[in-house]
């Protein structure tokens, strides 16, 4: 996807997550590919596309409907040495899994003194906006991030997709990788032209823990993550037309928080709104306004404020999805009513 | 266990009415997703996984089943829903999202939910086994009749929740009834890809309880296995694991390109259609005349116009009807 005019390489970030475990899989004998319909498929979501041609289905294994027992395998085959990618297809389906991971692979390290590492990556699929229900429409990014031991990213765009997925299969410490179904460029989920960008082909990582200011302003702090990025950017643009500046910062990664950024940020524009299509409570944008409270609330000159999902279970009705959905008009309106 | 005239007529009306009911669907869930296809798109967004070809298995199982007997069906459930009796006007205004649906809009294909005829459908793989045996366990603590059949796909049967549900019913002795629609593909893996045997009706075995293969996709052999494993549970000798031979005739969803089929298999699966099969076998048993399946397709046809008017005629609910029904009301 060669734009020979700018010779600009504008991948997806299903593509772009593909080329990461590829670069990675030439490169080191180490790491595989476990999950469901990763194989000839390509993964549903197309972040698996092409490997079994490349390397086998010894190296790209498709599992059985079998979470616990191939996401506890990953853990297993990650401490005898190898370093496995392995899928979740949907993060929803982690209720049949989630002792391999928040038990055992997040918390081996802990128990075996540092002296057992779990280098291993768990990709899985986040977000709704296209009517799948509630079973197969959550974030969840809450959940994994408030649970010690394991890291937790989710990227914006296909840039940070392949720099992320790279850092993670050579981090040492089990990562989980949310991406957005929303933002995989996908088609028949819709296409955040947002998320499509310049990725270069030779490897490269992406830091895990820094976040990102993707757009610079002074009057207010507009954070998010995967797609709240892209409604923070979109309202942004409304309300610059508005003569309103504000500063987006991109948090890339929960876990470990980059809380400095976001501190900076606000300190600069004195206003912040967490922009979380995760449920409103108990949650990331819980995490960050109270981080920025207790670092120094003089900081603010008015109450943050964010813009969520509801507390409630995701409804299959279009028009009620979309009711509850956080998007760029409710963050103009939190603005306005700072 | 031979199923009478009635019965088989029965079946061949509740296999036609799922069969029209899905084709309806499929040319309505097409509408405002071209040429681009997108999920989010048209009068029902979403996934959609079609039954067509698997409403044998429904209809022999739920032949043997009233108001009262439980379900919980897959995400694939339309025609165990329309085979158990849920309500298919109610049934398709949930598809379309409607106030009118069986959950208001709420569920959608995935979760229908019709307590008056004890049905109940999840999109998690396995989902339906542990609440099955509840029923059964909930029957049998209050002394109310009743068995309850979890239906499952062939690549559910590895999933841990199926197993542990199928130790607790045969611990328990519970009235339940474990049936597997083997349609051979769990997405695009094959069941030789992700089943260590050929056949999930070993498996009994290591539970302690009877294992049935049927195969064929055979209404009158459905319905004969099932009943014996229905009549078992009733008799309170407990559960029965039966996996049924079935095809899916579509892709796994509406939008599945099915790459991964074997050249030349879907032709062959369509060959093997059990409607028209069904239909043929009628007739030459003396079962019923070409007439005579005329009016029941002609009555099915119009049940399924008339649900599918009613789902595009009733109105959408509030928007803010999304934030209600999270709690029980008192
Ligand atoms: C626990 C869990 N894992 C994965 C999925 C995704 N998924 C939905 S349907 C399906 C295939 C199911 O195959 P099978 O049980 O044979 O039923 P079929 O689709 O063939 O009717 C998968 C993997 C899921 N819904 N739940």
């Amino acid at each position: 996807m060669l734009d020979t005019q700018t010779n600009e390489r504008r991948l997806t970030i299903a593509r772009a997550m593909a080329e990461a475990i590829q670069q990675e899989m030439q490169a080191d004998e180490r790491v595989f590919v476990m999950g469901e319909d990763i194989g000839a498929l390509g993964g549903v979501f197309g972040n698996t596309r092409g490997l079994v041609d490349e390397f086998g289905r010894e190296r790209v294994r498709d599992t059985p409907i079998s979470e616990t027992a191939f996401i506890s395998a990953a853990v297993g085959a990650a401490m005898d040495g190898m370093r496995p990618v392995v899928e979740l297809m949907f993060v929803d389906f982690f209720g049949v899994c989630f002792d391999a991971i928040y038990n055992l692979m997040a918390k081996n390290t802990y128990f075996s003194g540092g002296n057992c590492a779990v280098p291993m990556v768990l990709m899985t699929s986040t977000g709704g906006g296209y009517s799948d229900a509630g079973q197969h429409s959550q974030c969840l990014y809450g959940t994994f991030a408030h649970l010690p031991g394991m890291k937790v990213v989710s990227p914006s765009n296909a840039y940070d997709a392949k720099g992320l997925m790279t850092a993670a299969m050579r981090d040492d410490s089990p990562v989980v990788y949310m991406f957005h179904k929303g933002l995989q460029g996908m088609g028949w989920l819709g296409t955040e032209e947002g998320a499509i960008v310049d990725t270069p082909e030779t490897g490269y990582t992406v830091e895990i823990g820094k976040a990102r200011v993707v757009r610079e302003g002074k009057d207010v702090t507009l954070v998010g993550l995967a797609m709240g990025v892209h409604n923070a950017l979109k309202a942004a643009d409304k309300l610059a037309e508005e003569g309103v500046s504000a500063e987006v910062v991109d948090l890339v990664s929960l876990v470990p928080l980059d809380r400095e950024t976001v501190l900076n940020s606000v300190a600069k524009t004195g206003r912040l709104i967490v922009v979380d299509e995760d449920y409103h409570s108990y949650g990331v944008s819980g995490e960050i306004i109270a981080s920025v409270c207790e670092h120094d609330v003089s900081k603010l000159k008015a109450a943050p404020k964010r813009v969520t999902y509801p507390d409630v279970p995701i409804p299959y009705a279009r028009h009620m999805e979309q009711f509850c959905l956080p998007n760029p008009d409710k963050i103009v309106a939190a603005y306005k009513a700072m | 266990m031979d199923p009478t005239k009635d019965q088989k007529l029965w079946m061949y009306e509740n296999m036609v009415l799922s069969r029209r009911f899905e084709e309806r669907i499929e040319k309505i869930y097409l509408e405002g997703k071209t040429p681009a296809f997108n999920m989010a798109d048209g009068p029902i967004p979403g996934e959609m996984h079609l039954s067509n070809g698997q409403e044998p298995v429904a209809v022999g199982v739920c032949a043997h089943l009233t108001a009262e007997d439980a379900v919980t069906a897959t995400h694939r459930p339309h025609h165990q829903a329309i085979a158990k009796g849920v309500d298919l006007k109610a049934m398709a205004a949930e598809i379309f999202g409607k106030a009118t649906g069986l959950s208001g809009g709420r569920g959608g294909h995935m979760h229908l939910f019709d307590p008056s005829v004890n049905f109940a459908c999840a999109g998690i793989i396995a989902q339906g086994c542990g609440p099955a045996c509840g029923t059964a366990l909930s029957r049998k603590l209050q002394g109310k009749p009743g068995v309850a059949v979890s239906f499952l796909g062939e690549g559910a049967a590895n999933q841990g929740a199926f197993h542990e549900a199928m130790n607790l019913a045969a611990l328990w002795k519970l009235p339940v009834i474990f049936v597997i629609e083997d349609n051979a593909w769990g997405i695009s893996v094959a069941k030789s890809d992700a089943t260590s045997v050929p056949r999930n009706d070993v498996r009994a075995a290591g539970y302690g309880i009877p294992g049935h293969y049927i195969e064929g996709n055979d209404p009158y052999a459905i319905f004969d296995v099932a009943g014996q494993a229905i009549a078992r549970a009733r008799a309170g000798e407990g559960p029965t694991l039966i996996e049924v031979e079935t095809y899916r005739l579509a892709g796994h969803f509406m939008g599945d390109a099915e790459q991964y089929r074997p050249k030349g298999e879907k032709e062959a699966l369509f060959a093997r259609d059990p409607i028209p099969a069904m239909r043929a076998r009628l007739i030459a048993d003396g079962d019923a005349t070409e007439k005579d399946l005329d009016r029941i397709e002609a009555r099915a046809a119009e049940t399924v116009d008339e649900a599918i008017q009613f789902a595009r005629d009733s109105a959408l609910a509030p928007e803010t009807d999304a934030l209600t029904a999270v709690f029980a009301t008192q």
